[in-house]
């Protein structure tokens, strides 16, 4: 095997770690790519999975200590791939990696940002709060390694976090460099972004201020999210008792997303426990189209259907407005069933935003065919490159570890073909 | 090996404010007789690094103790192949988690030091333990589209398959098919050509594959690397040497004469979704109707004919839906024909959606939500669908000359699974039971046939209804059956483009496995792992605890009730340590001994709480780690001691440590029961099961149950953990010093 090429993953979420980790622990070397500085990717910032209701760190640690006992894997965090030549068995791939302005002598002793004057948007929690400008993503994050956004940085403050760092660790003389690799095959696995939710002008996501899309509703309920799992609203930081879900904000619907998003319905049914759970004479409401809870997930579905706390309503909503009193939020839908129209209010509404395609964000630098709404058509992909998951359609975490799993078999195929 | 030691102590990270590292240095080098103490301010730094590389080159140093972080971070710069390292955490669970410069802060450095100094002395360095023989050849059993599938794309890989069938053909569910829907894009043509012929013969050529057909699995014997399957297949047995197996046997229609009022049985033209495929296919498109082979002009098709019902098949079968709308394609292939489709909710996830859409745009396609209430005679074959909860909400009246009943699939370990559970059931009840129940009740075809101690078939996962699922989300192929990987409908319901990502994947598990066997690593979710559990097996008693309570059913028994390991079988998790109350199972680098010595390692003094924690190294531990990373207090009394699962947990550790005077014993383990969160099944319910046996021994030394619990933690719980700890530690405080300190 000593003269066969490793594998380039593009993307460090679940599916890219699956395929990467795999093909490293049958003895291949693998390359990940991740645009982030930390992996991980959506699932770092789920507070738990449906229908376990477990934390998706535990399966990440366990990735990670995966990573960290096994000598094949090579990691480039900050960067992405911008050009790839070549053909099944050998490809050069040119990959940019953004300077972390943080060397490996980093201990993650939190001197720098305790040091550091400036703050930013936290984009890990969906700018619900802050970090400082030399931050740690997250406190479970991997690579444990902070790392400074230096187009926050004050004016003439770099010395703050130099001083405070006692261990060197801080270098603002690093530049972006470009890293050439040979590979034999390519895993594409570059996953989803959450359709733009203020795109929907009737549902007045980005007007009412508690309007939130489900990725933020997970960050709220997360004990290391902004409001420390206790799920605040954000015009006043009154406590959810009245929640509202909104499905297919976006997907199922052809001036937005096409297809239906996969995970929405599941997700939704997940975040009214979190609600449930935390204020037990809270209610929730959700609003659908059609529940989509394939296979094993119908078990959940009926778990959450069955709680008196939360009602299921079929109707599209038409129309989301703010009590400019109150900061309530008016939701307006038909009652398919019953044959009337609701109106009524609630402390906040969430929207369960779908999923996009990254390919709209980048194709790695290469000619990639895509089905109309952008997904990956992946019978049209050439031998040697390999797009998993969600890239191809909406899937669930379960689907994206499978194919995942699947894309390192064909992988290898491709290294023993040349 | 010799043991050179070398002891380092990190100054860094606030460590050099916490403790006093000179007096800690005294403990290594005083108290522990070590030769050598070396503190350095940035440890992990290449300086520090090199101090230690130098002392390897220099001074033949080759166990390697450093109090420094955890040993979560900073693993690639404190990694010294060859020798034996243990990391003391000091920064976590010590500098960043107590208040500087107290007498307890340095008591707690100073007892981690010599826990894993002691702990050093005691471990191995592991010899791989690679058997002879090992076999790269994949089993794939069943050879429809998920077994076709993985038997191929192994084959590809360059592996060795076999596969084996039990019909006389390949293809499966497939071959029944008249069309199926495209790949990728859902456009006209909206059904399509299976195929199936072409695969059949690309499996049946191709030089990797060996082929069995009418063919079922005697037995299975021996171990991952070292099966040995016996297959017979037209009236001949053979038996051949196998390496890992994947599991691909599919699923069975749910009988829809058990849904009463559907009509199935009772009307000639109430037809399954397999049987109207069947009659397309025989039709070549034209649906020749059952009773009187008119053409069928009006076809109803009944969603969830079983499915998301409590009294039949508690779950959504996930292919139906779709398939449902393609058979409505087929009878659109007439122009003047129509189909009907009621449901409850259309699932069409991902993409699939658009292939909704083009249905829904068709105009000779009918979709109502609906909840049918009975199917009924109209006359000349025709039958009435009747309706409530209709969109409209009214109730409505349908007149069908075919109705197309979309029943479920039920995995084929169904039976067999329920089987072994009764048994398991009966045989707890005692002998007679077990053998009123074998006489009673009719013995299903098994598909493994394992010859393993514990039984012949993956074992039963509580809400999988008979699936061979795994139960963890972020691990698809964490199989209880080491080398055995389902893939399709057998594994999860699923529709044929998953069943044939499955099957790339269970295969992919398959050869990985094979490739660690082959080095004589553990696999998921130890794979790095060299040591495996080498039991004294002259002091066995033959208990059984350890072949009854291994997960994986690694461990056998002779007809003495020895146990023998087959090691290709075992992850690696230590649950037969736990289990042994002759303490014989040892691995080189965790053993009851090291385990129960780094216990005796604690300093207990006279005036003072000690309290020491068992804790779960991948749940627990990093939340501890994250509670110390958010400088969360911890109260100094408690010593953490990491265990790979506390299925390993042995009682003796909780007598020793009472008996020392230590006043508390906690055991932080996952959640268990349904949904659990163990990677070894049951470890944190098992040490909760052996703690109920605990009170004999608080008994006997007359000290109080409540010094002894269990908590179930998740990773995510950093910001809870150390209240429920120190409450715990405060409840001890309450009922006092243990009595024993100072004896």
């Amino acid at each position: 095997m000593s003269d066969i090429k490793g594998i380039l993953i593009i993307g460090g979420g679940m599916s890219g770690l699956t395929s990467a980790i795999e093909a490293a622990e049958a003895g291949y070397k693998v390359s990940i790519v991740e645009k982030n500085p930390y992996l991980g990717g959506r699932v770092a910032q789920l507070n738990k999975y449906f229908p376990k209701l477990c934390s998706p760190n535990c399966g990440l640690e366990i990735q990670f200590k995966r990573i960290k006992n096994n000598e094949n894997v090579t990691l480039y965090t900050l960067a992405e791939v911008v050009n790839v030549s070549g053909v099944e068995g050998s490809y050069d791939v040119t990959i940019k990696v953004n300077p972390r302005y943080v060397n490996e002598k980093c201990v993650g002793c939190d001197a720098c940002a305790q040091a550091c004057p400036s703050e930013r948007p936290n984009e890990f929690n969906f700018g619900m709060d802050k970090t400082k400008a030399a931050y740690l993503p997250f406190d479970y994050a991997f690579p444990f390694r902070y790392v400074i956004d230096e187009k926050s940085c004050a004016d003439n403050c770099k010395k703050a976090c130099l001083d405070a760092c006692k261990y060197n660790a801080i270098d603002f003389n690093m530049k972006q460099e470009t890293i050439n690799l040979k590979v034999g095959a390519i895993v594409m696995s570059t996953g989803w972004s959450l359709y733009d939710a203020a795109k929907m002008d009737n549902l007045s996501f980005g007007k009412a201020q508690n309007v939130i899309t489900n990725m933020m509703m997970e960050r709220l309920a997360s004990p290391n999210g902004p409001t420390k799992g206790k799920i605040l609203r954000p015009s006043d930081g009154k406590e959810v008792k009245n929640i509202a879900f909104v499905q297919c904000a976006g997907s199922r619907d052809e001036n937005h997303l096409s297809h239906c998003s996969y995970i929405c319905c599941l997700a939704s049914l997940k975040q009214a426990t979190y609600i449930r759970e935390l204020y037990p004479d809270s209610k929730a409401q959700i609003f659908y189209i059609d529940i989509r809870t394939p296979g094993r997930y119908e078990q959940f579905y009926w778990k959450v259907r069955d709680d008196k706390g939360v009602t299921l309503t079929k109707g599209k909503v038409g129309k989301i407005s703010e009590d400019p009193a109150t900061k309530d939020v008016i939701v307006e839908v038909e009652d398919i069933a019953a044959g009337n129209k609701i109106k009524a209010s609630f402390d906040m509404v969430v929207l369960a935003a779908g999923m996009v395609p990254s390919t709209k964000e980048s194709t790695c630098g290469m000619n990639i065919p895509l089905t109309d709404e952008g997904f990956v058509n992946a019978p049209s992909l050439q031998k040697g490159v390999y797009a998993v998951g969600t890239l191809k359609s909406p899937v669930d975490v379960a689907r994206s570890v499978q194919d995942a799993t699947g894309a390192t078999l064909k992988s290898i195929q491709s290294m023993v073909r040349r | 090996m010799e043991k050179k030691y070398g002891v380092y102590v990190c100054k860094g990270c606030g460590i050099n404010d916490a403790v006093d590292v000179e007096r800690l240095a005294n403990v290594a080098t005083k108290d522990m007789k070590m030769p050598s103490c070396k503190t350095h301010d940035f440890l992990c730094g290449p300086e520090g690094v090199q101090l230690i590389k130098d002392d390897i080159a220099k001074e033949g140093v080759n166990t390697i103790i450093i109090a420094a972080c955890s040993p979560r971070v900073k693993y690639e710069e404190f990694d010294f192949p060859g020798t034996i390292t243990e990391r003391v955490n000091i920064r976590e669970f010590v500098a960043w988690s107590q208040p500087p410069k107290t007498e307890d802060t340095q008591n707690l450095a100073s007892d981690y030091l010599m826990m894993s100094i002691t702990k050093a002395q005691k471990v191995d360095l592991p010899q791989p333990n690679i058997l002879e023989g090992i076999s790269s050849t994949i089993l794939v059993i069943g050879g429809g589209i998920t077994g076709m599938t993985a038997a191929l794309d192994a084959a590809n890989a360059g592996s060795k398959v076999v596969l084996i069938e039990k019909e006389s053909q390949l293809g499966g569910f497939v071959n029944k098919l008249y069309k199926k829907i495209p790949t990728s894009e859902f456009k006209e043509p909206l059904i399509i050509d299976t195929d199936i012929d072409k695969m059949v013969k690309q499996v049946e050529g191709h030089s990797n594959i060996k082929v069995y057909k009418s063919a079922k699995l005697e037995k299975t014997d021996g171990q991952p690397g070292l099966y040995d399957v016996t297959i017979s297949a037209n009236g001949a047995s053979e038996t051949i040497k196998i390496g890992a197996i994947v599991m691909a046997t599919g699923w069975k229609p749910y009988d829809a004469s058990k849904i009463d009022h559907l009509g199935y049985g009772k009307f000639k033209n109430v037809v399954t979704n397999i049987e109207f495929e069947e009659l397309a296919k025989k039709g070549n498109g034209k649906i020749l109707r059952p009773s009187d082979g008119k053409e069928a002009k009006r076809v109803a098709f009944i969603q969830c004919a079983g499915q998301r019902d409590p009294n039949h098949l508690p779950y959504c079968s996930s292919m139906c839906c779709v398939t449902s709308l393609k058979q409505a394609g087929y009878v659109r292939q007439n122009p003047d024909a129509v189909a009907m489709i009621f449901y409850i909710d259309i699932r069409t996830p991902g993409r699939l959606e658009l292939y909704y859409k083009e249905a829904q745009n068709n105009p000779g396609i009918m979709l109502t939500k609906a909840d049918v209430k009975t199917v009924s005679e109209a006359g000349n074959g025709n039958l009435y669908v009747e309706a409530e909860n209709t969109l409209l909400g009214e109730k409505i009246k349908a007149e069908a000359d075919l109705v197309v009943l979309a029943t479920g699939i039920v995995p084929t370990t169904k039976e067999s699974q329920e089987y072994q559970d009764g048994l398991t059931q009966a045989a707890s009840k005692g002998d007679e039971a077990k053998k009123a129940y074998l006489e009673s009740t009719p013995k299903p075809e098994f598909i493994l046939n394992l010859s393993y101690r514990q039984g012949p078939e993956i074992p039963s996962l509580e809400g999988a209804y008979g699936f061979a699922d795994s139960n963890f989300i972020c691990f698809q192929y964490e199989t209880r059956r080491t080398g055995i990987y389902a893939a399709g409908a057998v594994h999860q319901p699923m529709n044929m483009m998953e069943a044939q990502q499955d099957a790339a994947g269970a295969a992919f598990k398959a050869i990985q496995c094979l490739d660690h066997i082959s080095k004589g690593i553990a696999v998921h979710p130890r794979a790095w792992d060299e040591t495996f559990p080498d039991p004294l097996l002259i002091r066995c008693t033959a208990c059984k605890r350890c072949t009854e309570e291994c997960p994986f059913g690694a461990i056998d028994e002779d007809e003495k009730g020895i146990p023998y390991y087959k090691v290709n079988r075992c992850r690696r998790c230590g649950t037969c340590m736990g289990a042994c109350p002759e303490r014989i199972v040892a691995f080189k680098d965790y053993s009851v001994d090291i385990i129960g010595s780094m216990v005796k390692a604690i300093d207990v003094p006279e005036e003072g709480f000690r309290i020491v924690a068992f804790t779960c190294e991948n749940d627990a531990y990093p939340a501890l780690d994250t509670a110390g990373i958010n400088r969360k207090n911890i109260d100094p009394s408690v010593r953490f001691i990491p265990l790979r699962c506390l299925g390993g947990m042995n009682l003796v550790w909780v007598a020793d440590a009472l008996s020392r005077g230590i006043d508390g014993v906690l055991l932080l383990g996952c959640k268990f029961g349904e949904n659990y969160q163990c990677h070894f099944v049951k470890g944190s319910e098992l040490a909760e099961y052996r703690l109920g046996k605990v009170g004999e021994t608080l008994n006997r030394l007359q000290l109080e149950s409540e010094r002894v619990q269990m908590l179930q933690v998740s990773i995510s719980d950093s910001d809870k953990l150390p209240g429920l700890i120190n409450e715990f530690v405060e409840k001890v405080k309450e009922i006092g010093p243990n009595p024993f300190k100072g004896f």
